[in-house]
């Protein structure tokens, strides 16, 4: 089997999000940048169907080359080839665009993206991708089983869970739950040494036109002071939410 | 040229998401003058639509629509689309609809922005705005393609009533048959889910263990709410997944939520920022939810949950 995962470099979950140039980019100094959580739980689960199953693994960004850190992360997690399409990420629909045309041209029967990358949130990526290559599609998708050409997913829908049946070629947009957190890997001196040796191919895009643009960056208000209440007098709180905050 | 809104339905009845998209479409519709059409799949009576600005809607019965399928019910929005010549489609943000606004986007070639949280700053350029960053931030972006899809965010826009009725055309489009097929569906019937719930009552490491999720659960219940929990809880197996609540769990936007024994590390505060009221029980006033928080109780869980517990059922007997 050979399997695509796709990879965001996003800030770190513990970022502060600042912009600059009058709100109209991301302050990146002095951020961290991370593999995309929920990608992160669909690389590990790649890795068990190499390791059990006999697979490949590449992986994939499409981004300049402040992304290769990230990508060289997932080689030394134990990815065996790293792709980066050279061009920036505009928006979805033209990051989509540019992984169908690896995945058409490197015959991929697996792609597992995340349901969503934590900076722009859009959840669109791996579904577009999918119609693109006429593909079947499982999203927010928290168990995988492939045998074969068949595979059986889990999908989180609101308030449970719904088993699918589909075949390959499949692209999931994962997150956790496709292996718990205790089995994310954190990589070992050997797996960052081999990294270093394993292929990252560059490759021009293709021609993609997006179809939305950021315009500007707003903050969240800053929000008014907490009001305190004392354990002695919860009556107080009760009122509050009833006559102030009109929620109960 | 009307704008298209697909009202999700569960069972035949719509769902409360449906209500807050048709209010969404209707604001879009008036700024663009034209009128709005809904497409249901699988509703047994549309009348209510009319009463959120809905003008016309695109009835779709058929058994085997029963199961939700994203790629059938993309083609189906698709062939509605095309019918109305629509400009604009707007879905909701449910676990369905952020599945298949994507194919749909492909399908029309449009361009989709999911999370939005107002009605569209201008209509030419047609802008946006839209939460990033897991609600830490927000980002005004335009729609640039003829056919426009916008997701809206859960209880950013609210519901808006309107003096008015819809009329009801049944609507056959092709159904195309896919390679995803649900083989089966488990859903808690009983309890409320956090994508409905208005509240949302959470708790965290502070409760020490699974055993004394009973006082959560006694909680949520007397406010009909759903019971949530904080990202290390879930980690510990002491909650299910489904519960999770952050920025790499669920996102909450409820109207009320309560975090019981949750510190507020900054990504489980990006991830229920978007709900409007946040009260805060904590026995360290040196929390940082605190400072996210809209009213904070500073004390022990074990002994303030019961008694707001009581006080709660005393003012719901006192207002039935």
């Amino acid at each position: 089997m050979k399997i695509l995962v796709c990879i965001s470099h996003v800030p770190d979950t513990t970022s502060k999000i600042n912009f600059t140039d009058d709100n109209t980019k991301l302050d990146t100094n002095g951020m961290q940048f991370v593999i995309n959580p929920n990608d992160e739980f669909g690389l590990t689960r790649a890795m068990w169907f190499k390791e059990k199953q006999g697979a490949t693994v590449d992986v994939i960004n499409v981004g300049g080359p402040e992304t290769e850190p990230t990508l060289r992360k997932a080689l030394a997690i134990g990815a065996d080839s790293a792709i980066r399409v050279n061009t920036p990420a505009t928006d979805g629909f033209a990051v989509a665009k540019q992984l169908a045309n690896v995945v058409k041209d490197g015959g991929y029967d697996l792609v597992i993206a995340g349901r969503e990358s934590i900076d722009y949130n859009g959840g669109m990526v791996p579904g577009m991708l999918a119609e693109l290559i006429d593909a079947n599609f499982v999203t927010n998708c928290i168990s995988l089983e492939v045998e074969g050409t068949k595979a059986k997913a889990v999908r989180e829908i609101d308030g449970g869970k719904e088993t699918v049946s589909t075949s390959l070629p499949l692209v999931i947009g994962g997150q956790k739950g496709l292996v718990e957190e205790s089995d994310l890997r954190i990589p070992n001196m050997r797996g960052i040494m081999q990294a270093r040796q394993k292929p990252l191919n560059v490759v021009e895009p293709v021609e993609a036109t997006k179809e939305t643009t950021t315009v500007k960056f707003e903050k969240p208000e800053p929000r008014g002071a907490v009001k305190m209440v004392s354990p002695d007098n919860l009556d107080e709180l009760v009122n509050l939410l009833h006559n102030e905050a009109k929620v109960i | 040229m009307s704008v298209l809104v697909y009202t999700e339905s569960e069972e035949g009845k719509f769902k409360k998401v449906a209500f807050e998209v048709a209010s969404y479409a209707k604001a879009v519709a008036d700024q663009m003058g034209t009128t709005v059409t809904a497409i249901t799949i699988n509703a047994n009576d549309v009348s209510e639509l009319g009463a959120y600005g809905v003008d016309k809607v695109l009835k779709v019965n058929h058994s085997k629509l029963d199961d939700f399928n994203a790629k059938t019910y993309a083609n189906i929005i698709k062939q509605a689309a095309e019918k109305e010549g629509t400009k604009v489609v707007v879905v909701s943000s449910s676990a369905d609809s952020k599945y298949l606004a994507p194919l749909l986007a492909v399908g029309l070639d449009a361009g989709y922005a999911s999370n939005v949280v107002e009605a569209p700053k201008s209509v030419s350029p047609f802008t946006v705005k839209r939460t990033a960053f897991t609600n830490k931030a927000f980002v005004f972006s335009t729609i640039d393609t003829d056919v426009k899809i916008v997701g809206v965010s859960k209880n950013a826009f609210g519901l808006k009533e309107q003096s008015g009725s819809a009329t009801a055309e049944d609507f056959s489009p092709s159904i195309p048959e896919n390679g995803v097929h649900v083989d089966s569906v488990e859903k808690a019937t009983n309890t409320v889910t956090i994508a409905d719930a208005e509240i949302v009552v959470s708790g965290g490491r502070g409760l020490k263990g699974p055993e004394n999720w009973g006082m959560i659960e006694d909680l949520a219940k007397v406010l009909g709410a759903a019971t949530a929990c904080s990202k290390p809880v879930s980690d510990l197996g002491w909650r299910p997944h489904g519960e999770h609540v952050g920025q790499t769990g669920k996102p909450v936007a409820a109207n009320l939520y309560i975090a019981i024994g949750i510190s507020g590390a900054i990504q489980h505060l990006a991830g229920i920022n978007a709900s409007k009221v946040k009260v805060v029980i904590n026995t360290d006033p040196e929390a940082p939810f605190f400072k996210a928080a809209d009213y904070g109780v500073v004390g022990d869980a074990f002994e303030v949950v019961p008694k707001l517990t009581e006080k709660l059922k005393e003012f719901k007997a006192q207002n039935a």
